[in-house]
C-alpha cells in the first residue's frame, strides 16, 4: 500500500479526520472528480462499480491506495472493494501501455481469423496477449466479443474499433505506433 | 403531459420533415467505418448545393447489412453501400441529377425482403437520438393507454395471451413471469433489463438499444406497472459505449417530457430507471448474478430458488427480462396480443431478431418470423458462404448453445425445435461456419471461453471446465486415446448436472453437439490404438 494515498500520514490527519472521506491529502485535482462521482451516488455501497469505473476512468488503474480510499469513502471494508476489483476483467490493477490494441477473440472475429491476427501481434510485439511490453508503450489485449460481428475480424486500436483486419493491417498499425515514439 | 400534447409532438415532428430523407447510419458497425465523417460530409454537401428545404440528413440507427457499411439510404428505395466520405456530394446530387459513386445495394434480395420487422420497426428509420422521432412513430401511446385504460392485470394477460418468451435465450413465457412478479407481496418491487449481452457472435441488443432505445423505456415502464414497481435497473456491458449514451440521452428526454419519473402521463404512477454499467463479466448474464452486481458486489449466482420474481434485488420481488423482450411490449399493447400470437409457431410467437455472423455473405441483423427456416436464413438471406464454399455448420446459442449441422438445416426455428437439435435458441448469435473450420476447435474455443468466464463458486463448474479444456485440447493434439472420449463425454455429463447456475450446465453443450454430429472429426484425431487414459 502506498502510505500517501491514506490519511493516516496526512501530516493534519488528526485534525481532518472528519474530513477524511471528502478531501484526499495528496491534493491530486483527480480525487476531487472522484468525490464528486462519489457524491453524486449518494455514498451508496451498492454503486461500487460505477466508481470504479470513473476511478479507472480518470488514473488510468486501479492501484491499492486507490481502491483504500475509495472503501473509506463508501465505509466498505478493503477487501471487499479488493474483491470486486479483481472480479471483473475490466478492471485493471496495473498500470497499461501508452497505446492499447485490444483483439476481439469472439466467435465471429475467431472464424474469420482472428487467432492469426494475435499471432501475428504477439510475434511483432514480443509479449503475450494481456501483458504490456517492457518499455510500456504497448498492451496487448483480448476482448470477448465486441458486438462488432457483422464487420469480423475486429481489432480496437486506442479505443477506435476498426473492422475487416488482417495480420498485416493490425501489424502495420503497431509498427507504426511503435516508431512514432 | 397527456395525450393530445404527445400527439401534437408527433403532429410537429411529421410536418417538420422535409420531403426528401437522406438516412446515415450511426450505430457501432458502421461507425466503426467512419460512418459520422460521412454523415457530415453529406450535410455539407446539402448546404453547398442548396437544397436545405428541400434534403434533411439524419443519423439513424442499424439499417441491417452491417458487412456493407457506412450504409446511407436515400428517401425508400436507394441505398448506398460503402459509403465514403467523397461520395457524399454525388449521393446528394444525384437527388436533383448526376451520378453516384458509391455502390448501389439491392434493396430486393432476400436479405431485406424476407425480414418482418416488430422489434426492429424503427430501427434504419428514425434518429435514436431524439424523443420525438419515436413519438412520431406512435411512441409512448401504448404506455399511455396502459395507463389510463388498462388495470395491472388486464395488462398481465395481455402479455400472457400474446405467447411472447423470454428473448434472452431460455424462453420462459413473458406472462407467466409478470403474473409472478404481479402476484408477490414485497413493500417494493424492481424490474431489470438485461442488457449484458455477452454471448460472443450476438449483437441484437446492442443494435435494439442504439437504434431505438425509447421502445425499451417503454416496455420497461408498462412491465413496472404491469407488476407495480417503481425503479428500474438497466444492466447494460460496459463494452457497449454508444449504447449507453444513447441510452442516457433516452432516459434524460423522458424525463424532461414525464414520460420517466413521478406521475407519469399525469397518472399516480411513478418509475424511474437507472443505468448500471457491466465490467466485463460473462456471468453477469446469469439473473441472480447480475442481481449482485447491481448491488455493487462480486458478480457471483446463486441457487435458485427462490427465484428473483419472489427474492430478487435487495431480496424484494424483481421481474428480469431481455431487451428484447421488452422492445415487443409496446408493438403488442399498440397492435392486440392476438395480432402477435398470429405470427410465429405454435409454441413460439412473434418474431426473432438474429446476428448473422461468420463465414457468410451477408453479415448483419435480421428480424425473421418463428418457424423461419435456418436454411432461408443461412443461404437464402445470408447468400451462402463466399468462395463458392458451402456451409458445414452454424452456431447459435453462443457458449451455451450448440452446433447445427447442414444436414439439419430445413429445421424452423423457434425453442423447442433448437432444443431438440442439441443447441438452443439463445439470446439470437447465428455464426456460420465451413468446412475450414475444425469442430474439434470450435468445442474447445468454447471451453477456454466458459473456463475463463467461470466464476469459481461451484467446483463442477469452476474444476470441471479446466480439465475438458485440458482433454480437448489433448484430443486437438492428437494426443488423446478412445479412453479419454469416453472420459470426455463422462465428465462432461457430470458438468451439466452439477453446476449451480447456467454457465456451467450450459458449458458442455457445443461439446455435446459437436460429438453428436461431427463425431467423425473427434475420432480422426483420436489414436485408437492407445489407451493412456487420464493422462490429461
Amino acid at each position: 500500500m502506498k502510505d500517501e494515498f491514506t490519511s493516516a500520514t496526512n501530516p493534519a490527519g488528526v485534525q481532518n479526520k472528519t474530513q477524511a472521506v471528502t478531501a484526499h491529502p495528496s491534493g491530486d485535482k483527480r480525487f476531487k472528480v472522484l468525490d464528486v462521482t462519489i457524491k453524486r451516488h449518494q455514498y451508496r455501497q451498492d454503486a461500487l462499480i460505477e466508481i470504479l469505473h470513473k476511478a479507472q476512468e480518470l488514473f488510468g488503474y486501479l492501484e491499492d491506495g486507490l481502491l483504500l480510499y475509495i472503501a473509506r469513502s463508501l465505509k466498505l471494508p478493503p477487501s471487499r472493494v479488493y474483491g470486486v476489483a479483481t472480479f471483473y476483467h475490466l478492471f485493471s490493477l496495473a498500470p497499461q501501455g501508452v497505446h492499447v490494441c485490444t483483439i476481439c477473440t469472439g466467435t465471429a472475429c475467431y472464424v474469420k481469423g482472428a487467432a492469426k491476427i494475435l499471432a501475428a501481434a504477439e510475434e511483432y510485439a514480443k509479449v503475450p496477449a494481456g501483458q504490456t511490453t517492457p518499455d510500456k508503450q504497448l498492451s496487448l489485449l483480448t476482448a470477448r466479443c465486441l458486438g462488432a460481428c457483422g464487420i469480423a475480424p475486429a481489432v480496437v486500436f486506442d479505443g477506435t474499433v476498426c473492422g475487416h483486419q488482417t495480420p498485416e493491417s493490425a501489424c502495420d498499425r503497431l509498427k507504426e505506433w511503435l516508431k512514432g515514439e | 403531459m397527456d395525450l393530445t400534447q404527445l400527439l401534437e409532438i408527433a403532429q410537429q415532428e411529421r410536418s417538420a420533415r422535409k420531403p426528401m430523407q437522406v438516412r446515415c447510419c450511426i450505430a457501432a458497425g458502421c461507425l466503426s467505418a467512419d460512418s459520422l465523417a460521412v454523415k457530415q460530409h453529406l450535410e455539407a454537401a446539402v448546404k453547398e448545393t442548396g437544397l436545405e428545404d428541400k434534403v434533411q440528413v439524419c443519423g439513424v440507427g442499424c439499417m441491417r447489412l452491417c458487412c456493407q457499411g457506412p450504409l446511407v439510404r436515400v428517401a425508400e428505395n436507394t441505398l448506398y453501400e460503402k459509403v465514403t466520405t467523397e461520395d457524399a456530394p454525388a449521393i446528394i446530387a444525384v437527388i436533383d441529377r448526376g451520378e453516384a459513386t458509391a455502390p448501389r445495394g439491392d434493396l430486393t434480395q432476400p436479405f431485406f425482403t424476407q425480414q418482418m420487422s416488430i422489434v426492429l420497426e424503427n430501427s434504419g428509420r428514425i434518429d435514436p437520438e431524439r424523443i420525438e422521432a419515436y413519438i412520431a412513430t406512435e411512441g409512448y401511446q401504448a404506455l399511455y393507454r396502459v395507463l389510463h385504460e388498462m388495470q395491472p392485470h388486464e395488462v398481465v394477460e395481455a402479455i400472457a395471451r400474446s405467447g411472447l418468451r423470454g428473448r434472452g435465450g431460455a424462453g420462459y413465457p413473458t406472462g407467466l413471469k409478470w403474473a409472478t412478479v404481479a402476484k408477490a407481496k414485497g413493500e417494493r418491487k424492481y424490474v431489470i433489463c438485461n442488457a449484458d449481452e455477452g454471448d460472443p457472435g450476438a449483437f441484437m441488443d446492442r443494435s435494439v438499444l442504439e437504434s431505438d432505445p425509447h421502445r425499451v423505456l417503454e416496455g420497461m415502464t408498462i412491465a413496472a406497472y404491469a407488476v407495480g414497481a417503481n425503479q428500474g435497473y438497466i444492466y447494460i456491458r460496459a463494452e457497449y459505449p454508444t449504447a449507453i449514451s444513447r441510452l442516457q440521452i433516452a432516459i434524460r428526454q423522458a424525463q424532461r417530457l414525464g414520460l420517466l419519473g413521478s406521475q407519469i402521463f399525469d397518472s399516480p404512477f411513478d418509475f424511474k430507471i437507472d443505468l448500471r454499467m457491466g465490467a466485463g463479466a460473462y456471468v453477469c448474464g446469469e439473473e441472480t448474478a447480475l442481481m449482485a452486481s447491481i448491488e455493487g458486489q462480486r458478480g457471483t449466482p446463486h441457487p435458485r430458488p427462490p427465484y428473483p420474481a419472489e427474492s430478487g434485488l435487495w431480496g424484494y420481488p424483481t421481474l428480469i427480462n431481455n431487451v428484447e423482450t421488452f422492445a415487443n411490449i409496446a408493438p403488442i399493447i399498440r397492435k392486440g396480443a392476438d395480432w402477435f400470437a398470429s405470427i410465429g409457431t405454435e409454441k413460439s410467437k412473434g418474431t426473432k431478431v438474429f446476428a448473422l455472423a461468420g463465414k457468410i455473405r451477408n453479415t448483419g441483423l435480421i428480424e425473421v418470423p418463428m418457424g423461419t427456416t435456418l436454411r432461408q436464413i443461412v443461404e437464402e438471406m445470408g447468400g451462402g458462404v463466399p468462395d463458392g464454399e458451402t456451409a458445414k455448420a452454424v452456431q447459435t446459442g453462443g457458449p451455451s448453445g450448440g452446433c447445427i449441422p447442414a444436414s439439419a438445416f430445413d429445421t424452423p426455428v423457434d425453442y423447442e425445435a433448437l432444443t431438440e437439435l442439441g443447441s438452443i435458441m439463445g439470446s439470437g448469435g447465428i455464426i456460420v461456419m465451413d468446412s475450414s473450420t475444425n469442430m474439434v476447435d470450435v468445442a474447445r474455443f468454447f471451453m477456454e471461453f466458459c473456463m475463463d468466464e467461470s466464476c469459481g463458486k461451484c467446483i463442477p463448474c469452476r474444476v470441471g471446465t479446466v480439465q475438458l479444456y485440458r482433454l480437448l485440447t489433448k484430443i486437438r493434439q492428437g494426443e488423446a486415446s478412445l479412453a479419454d472420449l469416453e472420459l470426455l463425454e463422462e465428465l462432461c455429463d457430470m458438468v451439466k448436472h452439477a453446476s449451480l447456475c447456467g454457465l456451467g450446465q450450459s458449458a458442455p453443450n457445443p461439446v455435446f453437439s459437436t460429438l453428436r454430429y461431427f463425431r467423425d472429426e473427434y475420432l480422426a484425431l483420436v489414436d485408437r490404438s492407445t489407451s493412456n487414459v487420464g493422462n490429461v
